[in-house]
């Protein structure tokens, strides 16, 4: 039950479409999913057949009987005709459960490894998704597409292969047998089929709209426990239990109505069936009995009321297993709706046909560039840059939140792609390289920093995987992480939890630092990424690679001037716009928003802690 | 919801809570289901009685008008019989369903009810996701457990018995033969249904784990492409979700060949019965059972098959349940753990009551809120029955508090400080000194070890915990806003505050401007904690809350930290309104914003190293200097 909103109903995709994209990636599982179906066919088959023969069985028993209650003899092939039937079933049994264990196995294999696929898949194109793509859905929406929304394809694929061909198999086996056994008994099944199947189409199609909307609002009210479960010192603290309490009561009988009207529908289905399957029991043993005993000539036996009560029960329960693969089939399109997203979303960033595979130097140069999000975006993010740095050079860029700052250096390594004007780095257009060689020579150390479960070494060579363990000491010593990684128990050895929750926050920077500083790049940028660092440490760590790292062009991104204000050239950004350039005494002097935050930053005697 | 004995098997516990809860719902379905499990009985009972008559009726010696008129009776009774069942069976799905859902919303309200008054303790020492989990994915358990399962096992039961004891009635030697085939069924039930399960359980482990894995990889996508470590990434994906494959396989092929092997010991069941039948009857063997008089076995093989179909059915489908049972029984007990927690107690009998001085300067209750001047404590004393008034000043005093959260470790030793009507106390320390700590001592989320701290001279255990929160408001780092309008985030600090009050409040804390520019102002709708809103914003909004709360005592911890300088600038301006005339605990990582607070107070670990004004502080050129100039890092 657990569903996330995230609605982009932008045009109609039909079960046609998801079918047709889920269906590639069955892959080597075509095999186990064939193998599946025919088994399910033949298990099927044996089903229904062993009634029949049952029913021959009696039949001969029955005439049998008839002839020693008239005093004849019976016949003298009595005892190798009953157990030859016998052996027969037994056979058709063992049959049955050979083809039912087969079909099962094979049935879990094709679904399982159809939803292993699946996974891959989408991680995989996730995984070739840009920023753009990225930043289109919310992190936890691509969890769950991975997760539950899967699961829900599996089921519907396992359910697809084993019910979805077996019932009709079922149903169709069945009324041939019945038909051919007592055609003047059967056609009771001719009345009741399509009643049945109008009554349990009724209750899919009045239930399925109220379980829909009832979902949404369960995913509501999930959120509101997730909020106080977050928010639970304002909630005590404003002493508002009873408020939350309230809300979640009006909540909770908001969903318990809706569910109880749709659940007492959807529980109608039972005693409809039970209503079919008894008026046709009772029929067929009434009117059974009246043709043996009233009418004369008639070609109803004995045997033939016990066969047509079992077929009975088999055409009406698959009529039923029917109605629940349309339920479960319709629940789960939220499910494949959202995977289906995923899986057509096109990467927007790929490589050119003759990729350059080296970049020459740290050259940068912005040619009257303008960028937006999105297409349809009214502002632009980034309107008419025009900038050019050499090799070597140190740039600091400074300016509030949303001034469009992370957006300029995200096109440097083509995270994303300019909407004008062209980004050239080490001399060529970033769109002429190979994206894996740009982004190992532009080196980003993002605003928010990641570290992953592994240790502290493992983290460190995502920069550089065949670094020695020397040069991962020494740019640890660059990064002034080496001082602190030395402190710890297990040192680089040290595990880093998910998310890298256990250490602080200023370690985490310098360990990310020291990651990019391994890439040996020709252009690094830190995307304000010190910003927990003390200024004494920001300091060194500044110092350190302008001496190591002298041929490297270092981009500075910052809310504190001391982290720039030695830079070759300064940056102010603002609104999307480059609001001033140059270095801190230039800019102390020309630009108000630059001497602002000098200002506010060194307010009372100078703040140099952040 | 009931109490119902701890000991006990969670499992037991849910069962026996629904039905204590739903006792009418309960014993009416039942009831129904006995009803129900008539159709059931009749069925192979009247078959049995026509098939006899109509084999009779073929030794040619009985006229058939008078055999049809003999079983038309029986036709009736099971036409009857029937009706009963389907009525019954139609009342008991109906109820089931609306006490089904009654008590999901019951668990769900009472879940969340206790979760309410848990201690603070208990969200800080429990993961979050997996508190989330009871809701999203437990209580589920327990509804299929009560909605589906209980009642498919009580009819199969019934219809098990029922159908058991007109086949003792009708064939002694054939019922041990079924008999011999239960005793197989619930072997391989044992068996298979067993290994399904831990499969299951395992699958689920692996999914949990599989999850965790996407959801960094998810959180850490962009940092992925920057490292160009797709490939990687790819790799140990694979790795695990090849391992997520292999157990998946097992759990589901398991529960798959279950019920072929069910349905086909069924089919070897039925074949039996035809062929020991066909020979019984051969060498006119005779049977013990009662109903059998003419001993005829023709009859009885045509009344046992569908009865074996019952019987069969019903183990099935009882084996069926299997799974959902497995996984209810971890569900129940997860919900049960969460219940089980000790709820917060109250036992504080000072409140804080509206009031005003009368004409002899004396403080005196007052009902309603227009006579009301000032709020006061009101405690009344045990001893003597008489009741004083205190005035609330603000002012906070901590005498020697130590602290601990777990027995083992202490956070704090011997605290002392006060804080007089508005005055700003600063708290300046590395992560983990005990600066948030001593704030949850405050409002009482923890209680104190060792030590005394006083609010307006009285003891803060006397205070009732409601009214000692209500005169703390609270900023936080983490804004946690609610899912509805602006204008219900703000209220949310005082209910009855009327659009006025919030808006006056709003203007306070500097968020108004940035309001009146939404498309829908006061009424934009906020959903998961403000996603729509700048981090500024967010903590513009908190302000404001806690400014229409209007207490005296304000904490602030960490309130600016996630916010760029200039932004910054705005929100403090904010702050510093609401400061104004009030006694502020401020919790702050950028020294600037709490230079001008009348007393600093550094700590480390758990204890005060240094306290004084920033000049006094400065001065000495201990540690707050050193941070000061940069020296030391906080974190």
């Amino acid at each position: 039950m657990i569903k996330t909103k995230s609605k982009t109903d932008t045009k109609k995709v039909g079960y046609i479409d998801f079918f047709k994209l889920f269906i590639k990636s069955v892959r080597e599982y075509k095999k186990p999913s064939i193998i599946a179906i025919i088994f399910i066919t033949l298990e099927t088959l044996f089903e229904c057949f062993i009634p029949y023969v049952m029913n021959l069985l009696l039949n001969f028993i029955s005439d049998q009987n008839k002839s020693i209650i008239g005093g004849e003899a019976i016949s003298e092939n009595f005892i190798p005709i009953t157990i030859g039937f016998g052996a027969g079933l037994l056979v058709m049994a063992f049959c049955s459960l050979f083809c039912g264990i087969t079909a099962g196995k094979f049935a879990a294999k094709a679904s399982v490894g159809f939803a292993t696929n699946i996974r891959q898949d989408l991680f995989y194109k996730i995984q070739s998704f840009s920023f753009n793509n990225i930043d289109k859905f919310s992190i936890s929406s691509l969890v769950t597409r991975q997760t539950t929304d899967i699961t829900y394809i599996q089921m519907c694929y396992q359910i697809m292969i084993r019910i979805a061909l077996r019932a009709p198999l079922m149903f169709i086996f069945s009324i041939i047998l019945a038909s051919v056994m007592a055609p003047s008994l059967a056609w009771v099944y001719a009345i009741l089929i399509p009643i049945l199947a109008i009554a349990l189409f009724l209750v899919v199609k009045f239930s399925l709209p109220i379980f829909n909307r009832v979902f949404d609002k369960y995913d509501a009210l999930n959120e509101s426990v997730e909020e106080n479960v977050h928010g639970i010192r304002v909630v005590k603290t404003y002493t508002r239990e009873d408020f939350e309490k309230q809300k979640f009561k009006k909540a909770s009988e908001n969903i318990r109505d809706d569910f109880v009207k749709a659940e007492r529908i959807l529980a109608l289905s039972n005693p409809i069936l039970t209503f079919a399957l008894y008026v046709s029991m009772l029929f067929i043993v009434t009117f059974g009995s009246y043709s043996i005993l009233m009418i004369t000539g008639s070609t109803v036996e004995i045997g033939h009321i016990s066969a047509l009560i079992t077929y009975g029960a088999q055409i009406l329960s698959s009529l039923m297993m029917l109605s629940m693969v349309l339920v479960m089939i319709s629940m789960s399109t939220a499910s494949m709706r959202r995977v289906y997203e995923v899986l057509v979303e096109v990467p927007t960033i790929k490589n050119c046909d003759n990729p350059i595979y080296e970049v020459a130097d740290g050259s940068i140069e912005y040619k009257n560039v303008s960028f937006k999000y999105r297409k349809d975006a009214e502002k632009y993010a980034l309107a008419d840059i025009n900038l050019k740095f050499y090799s070597g050079e140190t740039i600091g860029i400074i300016g509030g939140t949303g001034s469009s700052k992370s957006t300029l250096v995200n096109l440097l390594s083509l995270f994303y792609d300019t909407t004008e004007g062209e980004v050239i780095v080490g001399g060529h257009n970033v769109k002429d390289y190979d994206v894996k060689t740009l982004r190992e020579n532009v080196s980003m150390v993002l605003q928010k920093n990641i570290l992953f479960s592994g240790t502290i070494k493992e983290n460190l060579r995502w920069g550089n995987k065949n670094a020695t363990d020397e040069e991962i000491v020494e740019a640890c010593k660059i990064a002034q992480a080496d001082s602190f990684i030395e402190t710890f128990p297990k040192k680089y050895d040290t595990l880093i939890q998910q998310g890298g929750s256990n250490v602080s926050g200023g370690q985490k920077q310098r360990l990310c630092i020291a990651r990019a500083i391994l890439k040996k790049p020709k252009i690094l940028v830190m995307d304000d990424s010190t910003s927990a660092v003390d200024t004494k440490t920001d300091a060194l760590i500044r110092e350190g690679l302008s001496t190591t790292l002298n041929g490297t062009t270092k981009i500075i991104i910052a809310q504190r001037i001391s982290s720039v204000q030695d830079a070759d050239v300064i940056l102010v950004m603002d609104d999307g716009h480059i609001n001033g350039m140059g270095t801190h005494e230039e800019l102390l002097k020309t630009n108000a928003i630059y001497k602002e935050i000098y200002d506010l930053q060194n307010r009372a005697g100078g703040d140099s802690n952040d | 919801m009931t109490e119902i004995k701890k000991k006990r098997h969670p499992l037991i516990r849910v069962i026996f809570d629904y039905i204590k809860m739903h006792k009418f719902a309960f014993i009416f379905s039942v009831v129904c289901i006995l009803f129900a499990a008539f159709g059931h009985i009749a069925a192979p009972l009247v078959l049995q009685r026509v098939t006899n008559a109509l084999i009779e009726a073929a030794s040619d010696n009985i006229v058939n008008s008078d055999v049809w008129k003999e079983i038309t009776p029986d036709l009736i009774t099971l036409g009857v019989a029937y009706i009963i069942s389907i009525i019954a069976e139609f009342s008991y799905s109906q109820i089931t369903a609306i006490a089904g859902q009654k008590y999901m919303d019951d668990l769900r309200k009472h879940l969340f009810n206790h979760m309410e008054g848990l201690p603070v303790k208990f969200f800080d020492t429990h993961d979050k996701g997996d508190i989330m989990s009871i809701y999203i994915n437990d209580v589920d358990t327990i509804r299929q457990l009560i909605i589906q399962s209980m009642s498919t096992i009580l009819i199969c039961f019934c219809t098990f018995l029922s159908v058991f004891v007109i086949m003792i009635l009708t064939s002694i030697y054939m019922t041990l033969v079924v008999i011999f085939a239960t005793c197989v069924m619930a072997l391989v039930i044992y068996k298979v249904g067993g290994h399904s399960s831990k499969n299951f359980i395992a699958q689920q482990k692996m999914v949990g784990r599989q999850e965790g894995f996407v959801e960094e990889m998810m959180v850490g996508l962009k940092v992925i492409k920057s490292f160009c470590h797709e490939e990687e990434s790819k790799h140990n994906f694979d790795d695990i979700n090849h391992q997520l494959q292999e157990v998946s396989y097992s759990a589901n092929s398991y529960a798959n060949i279950l019920m072929p092997i069910l349905g086909n010991i069924g089919n070897v069941l039925y074949v039996s019965i035809a062929i020991l039948g066909t020979v019984f009857f051969y060498n006119d063997i005779h049977d013990p059972a009662l109903l059998q008089a003419n001993n005829n076995w023709l009859a009885i093989i045509v009344s046992f098959l569908p009865m074996v179909k019952q019987f069969t059915n019903a183990t099935a489908e009882i084996a069926n349940q299997i799974n959902s049972i497995a996984l209810a029984i971890g569900g129940s007990s997860r919900v049960f753990a969460l219940l089980d927690e000790e709820k917060e107690v109250d036992d504080g009998y000072v409140t804080l009551v509206r009031a005003k001085y009368d004409e002899h300067g004396e403080i005196v209750e007052v009902e309603n809120e227009k006579d009301q001047t000032i709020w006061a404590w009101k405690h009344p004393h045990t001893a003597d029955h008489s009741i004083t008034y205190t005035l609330l000043r603000g002012d906070i005093r901590m005498f020697d508090v130590d602290f601990a959260y777990t027995p083992d470790k202490v956070v704090l030793h011997n605290i002392s400080l006060y804080a007089k009507p508005g005055q700003k106390v600063a708290f300046v320390g590395a992560t983990g000194a005990g600066k948030t700590t001593i704030t949850n001592l405050l409002n009482r989320f923890y209680d104190i070890a060792d030590g005394k701290i006083r609010y307006d001279g009285i003891n803060i255990n006397k205070i009732c915990k409601k009214d000692l929160r209500r005169s703390l408001g609270m900023v936080l780092q983490d804004t946690n806003l609610f899912t509805g309008t602006i204008m219900d985030n703000i209220r949310y600090g005082k209910l009855d505050a009327t659009d006025d009050e919030c808006i006056a409040a709003a203007k306070l804390a500097n968020a108004d401007s940035f309001i009146q520019r939404l498309p829908h102002g006061y009424n934009t709708m906020l959903t998961n904690d403000g996603a729509n809103l700048s981090q500024g914003q967010r903590q513009l909004l908190s302000i404001a809350r806690a400014a229409v709360n209007n207490a005296p005592v304000l904490i602030l911890d960490e309130a600016t930290s996630s916010i760029d300088t200039r932004t910054e600038a705005i929100v403090t301006k904010g702050m510093d309104n609401l400061m104004k005339g009030r006694t502020v605990f401020v919790i702050a990582h950028r020294l600037s914003t709490i230079q001008n607070s009348n007393v600093i107070i550094v700590l480390d670990h758990g204890r005060i190293i240094e306290r004084g004004d920033h000049d006094d502080l400065i001065k000495a050129k201990g540690t707050y200097y050193q941070l000061y100039t940069g020296a030391f890092e906080l974190e």
